[in-house]
């Protein structure tokens, strides 16, 4: 009981990560109903910017340039890197799907994942193989409720996923921009008819995922701080899964499959051999899927689905 | 297109040397046929395999260059005039002088063959020109059998994502359970094996049953992949895409956690019995298979629920078959493909089946084009050899290639060949393809 209530931090800590990146592959999806393959690399090189983001301003503050707390330089390169990696996914969109926007969609999944081959291939050519140490930006206090001991970073995590998510929802409920998202999730081909500039749209979406994974990426480099090119491959796909979990293109689904998924691989990982992990985990996708073809919250297939 | 014609418009200062050339080149092999120049290449790939490596020792070139001398230039560009008068010597040469002896033979064979032999002819010459070019250099040999097992991966795997709409990911998986399979069956029955112990039957019945593996490879795949086709009865698309993606990683997960095959250590010690013959016939057969697939009644079918699933069941199109007969299918070739393939490699383990594997195929595929035999043929051949030129440079590799491959797509979203088919017999028999072409013009059609 004690450990599944040890685990149960643990599931929150991974289904945060798999809940921030997940979003920015459903926002996409909600908009352009394609997936972005080069999303995982996105948050690799997001969290590559953050490595060099912090130890910069770590570099800064010891030298005394630039009076800085921790906390100060965790808050400064959080928002750094979330501005930073926002380009990285304009760039993506332009270089990747702008092109291709009215081609088939599997054209654009081949161009997504070229591009994200290409971010992996120059991160390991411009850096090196040696792996990379995320900077300690918070020293670890562990807290002791009752049997259970967590980390400040874990609560950190789960606090920073749920205030981004908040952030977000009111961005897009809120927001002008947020509103002409709704409507071009809504009906693609009316909107640009209503004046609406549809690259500025999608370019801002891809901008705010690309964030969101930023900050993802800083989370998780502080909490796994080992950091390599292909760290975005398995995440980025399991954060995919997530998100057809949830059902595609619902950020509400989004959310609920990262951490329906950090669940599931937790308590798999907890109660069996760990090897089993991935075994198991997509096993338990299949079934729901076989049960819910659409996802938990998604839409049944229609025909506005552009093939 | 704009831009096309612009471009066209621009002199190019070497057109004054390209004009001439290719003047007299239509002047003196206009009407030569296809198969002398099969015949002119596979004559030219034997001299080299006779005479190559004395040849390019006396060029100062070491060895024979593997393909074509183009990794050779790119890397030390001081051994371009080597190369060239070696290509020219060693390959342009033959090719030319036999093709142009061998065209009135060739045009009196085009009126009195069938068309079915005349094209098996045209698979033979092509079949030796591999087969001298890949003895010179085990090297040229391992990339050739891997080329045709590429082709193998991408023409079962265009079945679904090109005739069928859907997009599958699970192809790697698909493979490693071929490969798996096989291994084990031969290993089991025709090796000494610290596992499996020792061999059932003498070693030189292997290559005979080598085949026989491979058939049950394709089927215990084919048997799994029910995994995928099932759930496709109900959902389409992403979620499809989705269902193979959790296929391909419970494969590699179970093959991790069998450990009697070896675990994520791998697994090795098959019999090497997939010589260039045997995988030049099952991707013959493989691309014939697959030929007559598409362009049966049951092939159409598949278009149609590409097209429009609930239309195409209105007319009368038992969609489930045809899920299951294309999923099946895909992962049978490629279950082959697999078995192919671990025997050509000598080992398996199974994050080489990994999903990096299935986005080189799916490379390969949208290089090439969906729907189109042809395409998948054209796809594979040029990513196999840009990227093969691009070895020596190791990493830049995979630089150069995603983004040539965008490129690619950007210019021609649809692939090289895609919705497209080259013909054989009009290719085969141009003179008659061009004097039926002219009789309809001359007709008014």
């Amino acid at each position: 009981m004690e450990q599944l209530a040890q685990q149960l931090f643990n599931a929150l800590q991974w289904g945060s990560y798999y809940a921030l990146i997940a979003l920015g592959y459903s926002m996409v999806y909600s908009i352009l109903m394609l997936f972005n393959f080069a999303h995982g690399d996105v948050f690799m090189v997001a969290t590559y910017i953050g490595y060099f983001v912090a130890v910069g301003l770590l570099g800064l503050a010891s030298l005394s340039l630039l009076p800085l707390s921790n906390v100060a330089v965790f808050v400064l390169t959080l928002i750094l890197t979330m501005f930073l990696a926002s380009f990285v996914g304009i760039g993506v969109e332009l270089v990747a799907y702008r092109p291709l926007r009215d081609a088939p969609r599997a054209s654009a999944a081949i161009t997504g994942l070229m591009v994200g081959i290409f971010m992996e291939t120059a991160v390991l050519a411009a850096l090196g193989a040696s792996r990379k140490d995320f900077p300690l930006l918070i020293p670890p206090i562990t807290f002791t409720i009752g049997p259970v001991h967590v980390t400040n970073l874990k609560l950190l995590t789960l606090a920073m996923a749920f205030g981004l998510m908040f952030l977000l929802h009111l961005f897009i409920s809120r927001t002008k921009i947020g509103m002409a998202m709704r409507a071009m999730s809504f009906d693609y081909a009316v909107v640009p008819l209503m004046g609406i500039p549809m690259n500025t749209i999608i370019v801002f979406t891809f901008a705010l995922g690309s964030a969101l994974a930023g900050a993802a990426g800083i989370l998780f480099g502080m909490a796994y701080p080992v950091l390599d090119p292909y760290m975005g491959v398995l995440i980025g796909w399991k954060a995919f899964v997530a998100a057809i979990l949830g059902g595609r293109g619902s950020i509400f689904g989004a959310v609920v499959g990262g951490f329906l998924l950090g669940f599931i691989e937790i308590l798999v990982a907890a109660t069996l051999p760990s090897t089993m992990r991935d075994l198991i985990a997509y096993s338990i996708v299949l079934l729901i899927l076989t049960f819910r073809p659409y996802g938990l919250f998604g839409e049944e297939y229609s025909a506005r689905l552009r093939l | 297109m704009g831009t096309q014609t612009a471009l066209s418009r621009v002199a190019i200062p070497w057109r004054r040397w390209v004009h001439p050339v290719a003047a007299w080149f239509r002047q003196h092999f206009g009407d030569t046929p296809l198969g002398s120049w099969l015949l002119g290449a596979a004559v030219a790939t034997l001299l080299e395999r006779l005479f190559g490596a004395t040849i390019a020792y006396y060029l100062g070139l070491g060895s024979v260059p593997a393909i074509f001398g183009l990794s050779i230039v790119l890397k030390t560009p001081a051994l371009i005039p080597s190369v060239l008068v070696f290509v020219l010597l060693m390959y342009l040469l033959p090719t030319l002088l036999v093709a142009k002896f061998t065209t009135p033979l060739f045009l009196r064979w085009e009126e009195r063959l069938s068309t079915r032999v005349y094209v098996l002819l045209h698979v033979l010459f092509l079949f030796l020109i591999l087969y001298f070019w890949s003895q010179v250099d085990p090297y040229r040999l391992l990339v050739l059998r891997l080329l045709g097992i590429n082709i193998l991966l991408t023409l079962s795997l265009n079945l679904v994502n090109g005739w069928m709409g859907e997009f599958s990911v699970s192809v790697a998986g698909f493979m490693s359970v071929g490969a798996y399979v096989s291994s084990v069956f031969m290993v089991w029955g025709f090796v000494n094996d610290d596992v499996f112990g020792p061999a059932f039957f003498p070693e030189s019945l292997a290559p005979l049953a080598f085949p026989l593996s491979l058939v049950l490879a394709g089927a215990v795949t084919a048997v799994s992949a029910l995994a995928v086709a099932i759930p496709s009865f109900r959902t389409r698309g992403d979620y499809l895409a989705i269902i193979t993606l959790a296929y391909l990683f419970i494969v590699k997960s179970t093959f991790e956690n069998l450990d009697f095959i070896g675990g994520p250590r791998g697994f090795m010690n098959q019999p090497e019995v997939a010589s260039f013959t045997v995988v030049f016939v099952w991707v013959v057969l493989g691309i014939w298979v697959m030929h007559n697939f598409v362009t049966s009644t049951l092939g159409k079918a598949t278009n149609a629920v590409r097209d429009n699933e609930s239309a195409a069941e209105m007319m009368t199109v038992d969609t489930r078959r045809v899920k299951v007969v294309a999923f099946l299918t895909h992962a049978f070739w490629s279950g082959v493909a697999g078995g192919l393939y671990a025997h050509v490699i000598g080992y398996i383990n199974p994050s080489s089946f990994d999903l990096r594997k299935s986005a080189e195929i799916l490379g390969m595929l949208y290089l090439g084009g969906l729907n189109s035999v042809s395409g998948s043929i054209l796809g594979p051949v040029l990513f196999m050899f840009l990227s093969e030129i691009l070895r020596p440079f190791q990493l830049a590799k995979w630089l150069v290639i995603p983004v040539i491959l965008i490129y690619a797509m950007v210019r021609r979203p649809r692939g090289l060949m895609g919705f497209q088919e080259l013909r054989v017999p009009f290719l085969v028999r141009r003179r008659q393809a061009q004097e039926e072409a002219r009789a309809h013009a001359v007709a008014g059609d």
